[in-house]
């Protein structure tokens, strides 16, 4: 089977939204979206897959920079959207079900993201 | 219309091994909504990548969660090996396959012991656990831990499974599957068990697609995804049939883990049968990892990711985890919508939820 770790493509903010509606027109499934925090910007991998097959999608966004959420393309994109924005920061906009900082319950705002950075 | 009530449902829960807040929005005894909240045992794990070596990593991935806490470690140490391009030992490749099925064994043994004290069939719940005893017992006999095992490392295992300890297991697999056959004979066909799951929770094949459902929750929307096949570990030379269902409901959800409790014990077998032989166990990476690698490996809830990224330098960069749990959320609250209350404790049970995973 083909080594599809590696299948992780470098997108801009701007193809975001246009790369996930070519997905879910091909039928693919949202695996998983995560954020990690890099120095000055944040690094967010979103991975679709049909069964083995699977892309990844990497791009990197500034700390201010507003990321279009793909709820409205991805339900369950919901999730893990709201844990970008309530772990790390990342300024999503018009998540579809957005918790405003209350799908995780935790006392520190945004523990991921280092005081000072931002 | 009738009055909409709001009732909270978690952190503390009879049903909850963990704790997992819902509000469930109902009209009259039906939910038409539920938001869930989660971050009560969040540890921020990942963060420690930040200040551990890359071999020490390894034992901060098994302490994401103990039930899944080999496969956590195996995940990882595959995620790096994969981006150092180490080839382990042929024999590490079978016994972390061995390990990884009898952590689905405890597993699924623990959710349908579960399961039944959910629908209060407390005889049930206790043999379910009884068995799952036997399980633990083989894992503490071979690694020296019942929940975290500590013998993955990157590059192979550091444990061999003696003969003896060989005969003792698949000892142990010949009793489990005797006395599990009653057992799942009972989930299956008994009416008590069918009344409170059949045409409970349904998520169609279609609805698993489009909210991304993982593991067992998606096998049983009858779709065929299994990624014990995309052959790592020594799944690439066993033979076995990915478990599915297509009826969609919470009936089916069990159909399929019990199917699976089987299977493992089949592969357990396969594996001991293939095994070669050897003294290598591990092989010593060269330099320190550089590059990204995704891995994915089916975890008794469904397929999780490990996502590392190395900079030639002994501390990862990133270290990121997706679990099935997180995964199976948006699913759960799409089973819950229009469920009667009362079916609530068995419909969250049906995703056998792990919170410390999801929480990492």
């Amino acid at each position: 089977m083909e080594d599809y770790g590696r299948n992780i493509v470098e997108i801009t903010t701007d193809q975001l939204v246009i790369v996930a509606s070519e997905e879910r027109d091909k039928n693919h499934r949202l695996s998983q979206a995560c954020a990690s925090y890099v120095n000055d910007k944040y690094e967010l991998l979103y991975t679709f897959s049909d069964g083995y097959e699977m892309t990844t999608y990497k791009l990197f966004v500034g700390l201010d920079e507003e990321v279009p959420s793909i709820s409205r393309i991805f339900f369950p994109a919901f999730t893990y959207e709201n844990e970008m924005k309530e772990l790390f920061g990342v300024k999503i906009m018009g998540i579809v079900t957005d918790y405003n900082n209350k799908f995780y319950r935790i006392a520190k705002e945004t523990p991921f993201l280092k005081k000072g950075d931002k | 219309m009738s009055k909409k009530t709001i009732i909270p449902f978690g952190p503390q829960h009879p049903v909850l091994p963990e704790p997992i807040h819902l509000d469930l929005v109902l009209e009259d005894e039906t939910v038409v909504d539920a938001i869930p909240s989660i971050g009560f045992i969040h540890r921020g794990l990942e963060s420690l990548v930040e200040k551990k070596d890359f071999n020490e990593m390894v034992y901060v991935a098994e302490r994401v969660c103990g039930i899944c806490s080999f496969m956590h470690g195996m995940g990882y140490c595959e995620a790096v090996e994969h981006l150092m391009e180490v080839e382990i030992p042929d024999r590490a490749k079978y016994l972390r396959t061995v390990w990884c099925e009898f952590s689905r064994l405890h597993s699924h043994l623990l959710w349908l012991g579960l399961l039944a004290d959910g629908f209060g069939f407390e005889a049930l719940f206790n043999e379910a656990w009884r068995i799952r005893e036997k399980v633990l017992d083989m894992v503490e006999l071979t690694t020296g831990g019942r929940l975290i095992s500590s013998v993955n490392r990157v590059g192979g295992v550091l444990k061999d499974i003696t003969p003896d300890m060989q005969k003792a297991m698949l000892d142990a697999v010949d009793k489990i599957e005797k006395e599990l056959k009653p057992v799942a004979n009972t989930f299956l066909n008994d009416y008590t068990v069918k009344s409170r799951l059949c045409g409970s929770g349904i998520l169609s094949k279609e609805d698993a697609i489009a909210l991304g459902a993982c593991g067992p929750m998606m096998r049983a929307s009858g779709i065929e995804v299994d990624m014990r096949k995309t052959g790592y570990a020594a799944y690439d030379n066993i033979d076995f049939d990915v478990i599915t269902s297509n009826d969609c409901d919470g009936y089916a959800r069990c159909q399929v883990r019990i199917g699976e409790l089987f299977q493992s014990i089949n592969i357990v077998r396969q594996a001991f049968a293939k095994m070669p032989e050897g003294e290598e166990l591990s092989v010593k990476p060269k330099g320190n990892p550089n590059g990204e690698y995704l891995m994915r490996v089916e975890q008794p809830r469904g397929e999780a990711f490990y996502y590392v990224e190395g900079s030639g330098k002994k501390i990862l960069d990133r270290f990121r985890v997706r679990t099935p749990t997180f995964a199976n959320l948006a699913p759960l609250v799409h089973t819950l919508k229009g469920a009667p209350f009362a079916d609530i404790p068995l419909l969250v049970l049906t995703i056998d939820p792990c919170i410390s995973c999801t929480e990492r």
